[in-house]
């Protein structure tokens, strides 16, 4: 035996392949179960569905209104019907505008007009947050983000209504 | 007759050194407080363990009767309280016990925090710790969802738009939690309870072993 072939030892090759082995069957056992875990990461969301939210468009004025319509939604195997609520109205430029009521600051529900001493705007009664009529949030109130727009379309002079988009902190 | 067991077994297997590594050490003049009182201080960490037995006990028991799905969770805590006897009781130590765990946990903290026996050579010790408290807050955080009532349900909502905003991840962390990227429901319940009841635990008392091993080997820190 030549002094280079001695550079792995039996031990030391035994060492090597048993923690080989032992790794590559704790990485096969735990493969699954960590995919299994981070699935709803990885899990396409459902482009989004329109619902009929029950206005004609016609009824749609320049006062923000509170409109109430209920949603499939799928939640793994359980499947309901829960309530959506939205604030609609048409702007200056006579496009409709159908605004999430949930606060940008904790997730309570906004009201428009919601509180006396502010009017023409949406108060947050739980810390007192307020956005303007078209849901920009006002400058030293907890908020950080305006309201929410739902994506909406059209269809047959009735209002559809798919999911809130988010939108970027003023 | 039990001698006669313990002979028997000790006989064959020799457990006396066992027990004696475990239970057989000297306690310090300096923290045994029939000796001198202020030292009751030294009392928080291992009333905390305590707590914790108590919590892992409670909470044994009460999956009898809990079940982790959005159309029974509520009725099965209704009906563990209302209807089983005793069921109240449990309910309650695992509940205020919930509670008293942190509190005895800081308390343990600001102590080794005012003694200065957190420093070389027991940093590390102090890491574990602190992990400790993370995993309690995290066990807090999942087993308030578990009632699925009202408050439950809104506090996880909060809970979960905090880890929202965390840089870079908050979205798939909120995701992973939540096990949905948009609703707190049936995903979320059980993720909840799963990590409430196995990973949850299994880390605490890992952190508990090593938090133990330590102390032991290192010794209580000196009088001050």
């Amino acid at each position: 035996m030549s002094k280079e072939k001695q550079q792995v030892s039996r031990r030391q090759f035994l060492n090597y392949s048993l923690m080989g082995v032992g790794g590559f069957m704790a990485a096969g056992l735990l493969v699954s179960p960590i995919r299994m875990a981070i699935d709803p990461v990885l899990k396409k969301t459902a482009a989004g569905d329109y619902a009929n939210a029950g206005i004609s468009v016609d009824d749609i004025t320049t006062e923000p209104q509170r409109v109430d319509w209920t949603i499939e939604q799928v939640d793994g195997w359980y499947q309901s019907k829960p309530s959506k609520t939205a604030w609609v109205y048409k702007d200056d430029n006579d496009e409709i505008v159908a605004l999430s009521p949930i606060c940008t600051h904790l997730g309570c529900v906004v009201s428009w007009e919601g509180n006396d001493q502010y009017p023409d705007q949406f108060f947050c009664p739980c810390h007192g947050g307020r956005y303007e009529k078209d849901g920009t949030n006002i400058p030293g109130t907890p908020p950080l983000a305006p309201l929410a727009v739902y994506e909406q379309k059209v269809e047959n002079g009735i209002l559809f209504l798919g999911n809130a988009i988010s939108r970027k902190g003023a | 007759m039990l001698q006669k067991i313990y002979d028997w077994i000790d006989d064959r297997i020799d457990i006396t050194p066992i027990w004696r590594d475990i239970a057989d050490h000297e306690v310090p003049e300096h923290v045994n407080p029939a000796h001198n009182f202020s030292a009751f201080v030294y009392c928080f960490g291992g009333l905390t363990f305590f707590v914790v037995v108590i919590q892992i006990l409670s909470g044994m028991f009460l999956t009898m009767y809990y079940v982790p799905d959005i159309e029974n969770a509520w009725k099965s805590v209704y009906y563990l309280q209302s209807e089983v006897a005793h069921g109240q009781i449990v309910r309650g130590m695992h509940h205020w016990g919930a509670s008293v765990v942190i509190v005895m946990l800081l308390l343990h903290t600001l102590r080794v925090f005012f003694q200065g026996a957190y420093k070389k050579p027991r940093e590390l010790n102090w890491i574990v710790g602190v992990l400790i408290f993370f995993v309690m807050l995290g066990l807090g955080f999942t087993g308030y969802l578990l009632p699925w009532d009202n408050k439950a349900y809104f506090a996880t909502q909060v809970g979960l738009e905090i880890a929202e905003q965390v840089p870079f991840i908050g979205t798939e962390l909120k995701t992973l939690l939540a096990g949905d990227a948009s609703i707190v429901g049936a995903q979320t319940l059980t993720r909840f309870f799963a990590i409430h009841v196995f990973f949850l635990p299994a880390a605490l008392f890992a952190l508990l072993a090593v938090h133990f091993i330590l102390i032991r080997r290192q010794g209580i820190s000196g009088p001050l």
